[in-house]
């Protein structure tokens, strides 16, 4: 026996490491049809490691303190050491953590990855959106610019929309009368600490379910059905080294995409970091125009649709209820959908139809969430808000009497 | 089990109250944690009365005091301006300012101690953000029928030259007006009832 497995073995008494690795990578069966979709999932995972990585460096020159905080900002710019590279890959890996995590939702959407058994995945992957913006927003304020403060002071107010305890709990949430100082340091806290502690966490369990009961596949068929004699899936194949490969393709020319917008467009075009951000929080002056980063503009937009009163019911409330509402309302996807099939592949055209006019409300939302508002455009907020709703709200309806095509026994893959 | 001398049911009881005051004591813990996201003592006192000086303020001018860290304006209306005022009625929520976003002294069509000056703190009800003031009366993107007012950059909500909200907008009420009081005919003092001491 060679030293090096001696040592394995000496270790593998001591530790799990051998079984952890066959688990999870050598003897990991994943379906053999994955195709491009099924990037982001370890994309996320990459992106996840480059903010980490990069937000501890970042802190070694940040100052968590409204005096200072701008101009540390600018002084990890400019006078840091690579600084502006750093600073760069983290203000650009948000928005690429939110592409990444769009796009893995839409193929859990695509393929009808959420159903059963993966409803726990689902919900787990939610939480971690959830986290996600959690994260990005307590981030966005630690710049402290304009676009930091404004939008800071917006997102805090929403809380002041719930009755009774909305005002108290809003100068909870900000520790003072409005956003300041106090804010700052608590948000730069649930920033670093809180939040990225969450994060890991629910990557860790999501992850977990996902090897419980393996990956769902573009045709959705299910391959633990059909093993061979050692009870190894006919259609799966060893995660490691097959997919370990494959998804080295898909992060270097992830990295390419990145490395292009850090070198040549970092700010990308005014939506991964906002023009009004270059200057100083200033809490007597609201900047002409207030959007969010793009990655929120959805919801933004669909608050803002809400203008009008429903009884006693005021617009302002009415309207973060709406917001809050398109958030929750994914976490019940599962549940929603009555389909008998999973992939889109053998559904029919109502669903084809319904998930073309989401994606399409979602980006024309997406649009209106970064315009200023107008008649016209609050009028096509509140369209797009009603198709959004639609889309999940009969769901249970139209899922059900959409004609399906038959699903093949096996997984289907065209020629190499 | 009863057979190895266990007394099942008393084990059972020692885990329920092990684990209800073990609870109690987790939820007592996160009491100092919870309170001590409130405002501080040194955020408190900084909520003192601030004292604005209007001598040099001309009349369709607006000017910005800060007050516990929010933007107070004041505004010296003309007299064009006030009487726009009441032809704007039937295009506002709350034209009579019932709901109490005024003290009492200033509960009047004009919402002022004074009729020309107006003290409001910047912050639209919406979403606090602080809308702009927009004096001119003449046609606006956001309003082709505009008698001078303040609007809202962040969500277009509008009110007019008293703090009035619009209707159709998101804002739900009007804009506050702080305590306030002259200590002379040019200082008006922020943060103080007329009658009373810091509120």
């Amino acid at each position: 026996m060679g030293m090096l497995v001696s040592l394995r073995d000496w270790v593998d008494a001591r530790f799990p490491l051998t079984k952890m690795w066959e688990e999870h990578l050598s003897k990991y069966y994943a379906p053999k049809n994955f195709n491009f979709w099924y990037f982001f999932g370890s994309l996320a995972l990459l992106v996840l490691v480059i903010q980490i990585v990069t937000g501890i460096f970042l802190t070694m020159n940040y100052k968590p303190d409204a005096n200072e905080a701008f101009a540390s900002v600018e002084y990890i710019m400019r006078d840091v050491e690579w600084g502006w590279l750093i600073r760069y890959m983290h203000s650009t890996g948000a928005s690429a953590f939110f592409i990444v995590v769009y796009m893995h939702m839409f193929r859990g959407m695509l393929y009808g990855s959420y159903k059963g058994p993966r409803e726990l995945i689902w919900l787990f992957g939610m939480m971690i959106y959830l986290a996600l913006m959690a994260e990005a927003f307590f981030g966005y304020l630690l710049p402290w610019g304009q676009m930091s403060y404004w939008g800071a002071q917006v997102i805090v107010s929403l809380f002041g929309a719930i009755p009774g305890i909305g005002d108290s709990l809003s100068l909870w949430i900000r520790g003072d009368y409005v956003i300041s100082d106090v804010t700052l340091n608590r948000f730069f806290a649930l920033h670093v600490i809180a939040v990225p502690l969450v994060l890991v966490a629910l990557v860790v369990m999501h992850i977990l379910a996902l090897h419980e009961v393996g990956s769902n596949n573009p045709d959705g068929v299910e391959i633990k059905k059909n093993k061979d004699e050692n009870g190894i899936p006919r259609d799966g194949i060893p995660f490691h080294p097959y997919y370990t490969v494959k998804d080295i393709v898909g992060v270097v020319v992830f990295l390419m995409f990145f490395a292009f917008v850090i070198f040549f467009i970092p700010e990308g075009g005014g939506y991964f970091l906002e023009p009004p951000n270059f200057e100083p929080a200033n809490a007597l002056k609201t900047p002409e125009h207030i959007a969010p980063v793009w990655y929120f503009t959805p919801y933004y937009a669909m608050l803002r649709a809400i203008t009008f009163d429903i009884g006693p019911l005021s617009s302002k409330f009415l309207g973060v209820i709406v917001m809050g509402a398109a958030v929750v309302i994914l976490f019940f996807l599962p549940w929603l959908d009555r389909s008998p099939v999973k992939s889109i592949r053998y559904r029919g055209p109502i669903f084809k139809t319904m998930l073309a006019l989401f994606v399409i409300s979602f980006f024309v939302l997406g649009w209106l969430g970064t315009q200023a508002p107008t008649d016209v455009k609050t009028l096509m907020a509140q369209v797009g808000t009603a198709v959004y709703f639609a889309f999940f709200l009969l769901m249970p309806f139209y899922t059900k009497l959409d004609p399906t095509k038959p699903v093949p026994e096996r997984v289907t893959m065209g020629s190499h | 089990m009863s057979g190895d001398g266990v007394d099942t049911s008393k084990r059972r009881f020692l885990i329920a109250a092990t684990t209800v005051v073990g609870g109690v004591g987790a939820v007592y813990t996160a009491v100092p944690f919870v309170a001590s996201w409130l405002p501080s003592e040194r955020a408190k006192a900084a909520g003192a009365p601030v004292e604005a000086d209007i001598s040099k303020l001309e009349a369709g001018q607006m000017i910005r005091v800060q007050w516990r860290g929010k933007p107070v304006w004041i505004v010296k209306r003309t007299e064009e301006m006030l009487q726009a005022l009441p032809t704007l009625d039937d295009r506002l929520r709350d034209p009579m300012s019932k709901e109490p976003q005024q003290p009492p002294y200033c509960q009047n069509p004009v919402r002022s101690i004074k009729p020309e000056i107006l003290v409001l703190v910047g912050i639209c009800t919406h979403l606090g953000c602080s809308p702009s003031y927009v004096p001119e009366a003449m046609p606006q993107p956001y309003d082709a029928n505009w008698k001078g007012g303040f609007h809202c950059p962040c969500h277009g909500s509008k009110f007019d030259l008293a703090g009035r909200v619009y209707k159709a907008v998101p804002a739900p009420i009007n804009l506050l007006v702080p305590p306030h009081k002259y200590t002379s005919d040019t200082l008006i003092l922020v943060g103080v009832d007329e009658d009373q001491g810091a509120a």
